[in-house]
């Protein structure tokens, strides 16, 4: 607000003409800086991780070791596992319960329920990872361990990915914490694409008798479909993203095995754990992980935004 | 005694018709239970954080250091890195906020759009990675002090990242808000366009403004991830800019790990006091936004 006030100052010194022109040049060039700011980071990243690029080629992504003692080998495969297989967990348990919660807000909730309730969704996402952690280590973890897994266990047991003892950190309790906070991302994305149908939609299907739930179903999800596509995949690339509560609940372990009740390791939880410790060649692979998490995430997001954007378009467009 | 044939005004005999009315409400129902499951976690996370955090909470809480057992150079050193933040972030967000509203309807300004929306999703650990590396490559370059890769500093270059295109949407969307006859009116006054925006368009959307800025505030106070590769952390109080320092979420981070009991009880008072003060702000903007624009439930 200080510098606001800074520029107004001299702006109001200087000739009409030139303001307008200034002003708005001013604002694109720091627009665009802004901007700029995301390939600034792809490639500072890829500078620095160089030597690690060019040691291991393409190979790093394969590679199952990761051995600091020379000659040193490094490679990321537990991790990208990790990662993929926590973030389908998230959004396998995730996904359910966020459209259930966009539908019940934009659709079947009495009206005066609606606003309280989409408020008190969206402060799941003003609670910080670390505290999602710090709970997953205290409640969530013994939970796990005695309650939900011996459950999961002795229903759906016969699975592969049960087998094994129960411990409460790995990577089926890193998909449950996951799930909690992509819920608030995908509830409250598919909510706009819900409310970008037209109204005129849900009467039509409200005038032959359907029901309320019917009309959902007919009138309304099949037209919000891509938006709520687009929502999953922003869902996605929060989950791929997330650090601290992955890395407090997920056992820290690093190998790649078949069972969600053994202890994993992501892609972030990994940096976070030995960025600080590592010699220079490990420094420079764990920045060249930081450069995959980035271009994941990258290519996540991009497609995410281009689907939800064409959703809410035409829902604006049309209105 | 006569059989029902109703409950809850729903017929009884299952036919096509009552199936569809059963069917309905049980959507219902799961839909409201789908609310039910999302809401546990967070209640379960104030109920734990007020229980456990009150018993680590006493009168020296606020005051001694991390190195002592209270959380007062947590709170300090978080207050420092979110105030430096805000102090590049507002006045860069706000700019881009200002041409993407007033300058920015054109395949330029789309593109700025699409893409600072892209960088709000941009992992934090790859954040601090890029800080990291920023102030280390510069380090060894000679240009500034290797110091700095642990310090206040590189922290706030890493929350800063983090807040700007948080604050450019924000600023983007309040400004939006304000009618384009409120524009026109100035313009038509001969007042030129860029006074227009700093005299009119911006104080009108004053409220709206303070509410991106605080939601940024409360974005970054929560990060954790990039600090540990930054700001670093320390047990001590605030001893420059280009020191280490230490904040509440790596606070939270280093003694919800710690095998000693009081350490874990103090993770849970640094939690509650940040999840209060996240709560309030989340409050707060709520209620000075509706006070002024009735952001209300546009039901279909």
């Amino acid at each position: 607000m200080l510098s606001l006030r800074i520029v107004r100052r001299i702006a109001r010194g200087l000739p009409r003409s030139l303001g307008d022109p200034l002003f708005k040049g001013l604002s694109a060039v720091v627009a665009i800086g802004v901007v700029a700011l995301l390939g600034i980071i792809t490639l500072v990243l890829a500078f620095a991780a160089e030597p690690s690029i060019r040691r291991f080629g393409p190979s790093f992504l394969a590679g199952g070791v990761w051995n600091p003692v020379p000659p040193e080998v490094f490679g990321a495969a537990p991790f990208v596992y990790g990662t993929l297989v926590t973030s389908a967990l998230a959004l396998l348990i995730g996904v359910p319960i966020s459209l259930g919660i966009a539908i019940f807000l934009s659709e079947l909730a009495p009206a005066w329920l609606r606003i309280p309730l989409t408020y008190i969704v969206e402060l799941l996402a003003a609670v910080p990872s670390v505290v999602y952690g710090l709970w997953g280590i205290f409640v969530l973890d013994p939970t796990m361990r005695s309650v939900i897994e011996p459950a999961v266990q002795a229903t759906l047991g016969f699975l592969p990915i049960f087998q094994g003892t129960p411990i409460g950190s790995d990577k089926f309790a890193a998909g449950v914490i996951l799930a909690v906070m992509v819920v608030p991302t995908i509830s409250a994305v598919s909510r706009e694409a819900l409310l970008a149908v037209l109204a005129n939609q849900r009467e039509a299907a409200l005038s032959l008798g359907a029901t309320r739930w019917e009309t959902t179903r007919l009138a309304v999800l099949r037209y919000a479909r891509a938006g709520i596509f687009g929502a999953i995949i922003l869902g996605l690339g929060r989950a791929v993203g997330e650090t601290m509560a992955v890395t407090m609940m997920i056992g820290n372990r690093n190998a790649i095995s078949v069972s969600l009740f053994d202890q994993g390791q992501t892609i972030a939880s990994w940096i976070a754990n030995n960025f600080t410790e590592a010699g220079p060649l490990e420094l420079s692979a764990l920045i060249e992980l930081g450069l995959v998490l980035m271009l994941m995430s990258l290519l996540i997001n991009v497609f995410a935004r281009l689907m939800v954007r064409r959703v809410l378009r035409r829902g604006e467009g049309a209105a | 005694m006569r059989f029902p044939t109703h409950v809850a005004g729903l017929p009884l005999r299952l036919d096509r018709e009552a199936r569809r009315l059963w069917k309905d409400l049980a959507m219902s129902i799961a839909a409201l239970l789908c609310v039910v499951i999302a809401l546990i976690p967070l209640g379960s996370i104030l109920v734990e954080a007020t229980a456990r955090g009150l018993q680590a909470i006493g009168p020296s809480f606020f005051s001694l250091d991390t190195a002592f057992g209270g959380i007062g150079n947590a709170i300090q050193g978080t207050l420092i890195l979110v105030a430096l933040s805000s102090l590049i972030s507002l006045p860069v967000g706000i700019l881009t906020g200002i041409y993407l509203s007033e300058f920015g309807k054109n395949p330029l300004g789309a593109s700025i759009r699409f893409f600072v929306d892209v960088m709000t999703q941009v992992p934090s650990i790859v954040v601090g990675i890029f800080a990291y590396s920023v102030i280390l490559e510069l380090g060894q370059a000679g240009i500034v002090s290797t110091r700095l890769v642990f310090s206040a500093i590189s922290g706030t270059l890493a929350l800063s990242v983090i807040m700007i295109p948080f604050v450019a949407r924000t600023a983007e969307e309040a400004m939006r808000l304000v009618s384009t006859s409120t524009r026109e009116a100035g313009l038509a006054l001969g007042i030129p366009r860029y006074r227009v925006i700093l005299r009119i368009v911006l104080p009108s959307s004053a409220s709206a403004l303070v509410t991106g800025a605080l939601l940024g505030v409360a974005r970054v106070a929560g990060e954790t991830a990039p600090l540990l590769m930054t700001a670093f952390g320390s047990g001590f109080g605030f001893s420059g800019l280009d020191h280490p320092v230490e904040s509440l979420p790596h606070t939270i981070y280093t003694f919800a790990l710690s095998p000693y009991t009081a350490q874990n009880q103090t993770a849970w008072g640094a939690s509650l006091v940040l999840v209060v003060m996240m709560l309030l702000i989340s409050v707060f903007s709520r209620l000075l936004l509706r006070s002024r624009y009735r952001v209300g439930g546009a039901a279909p």
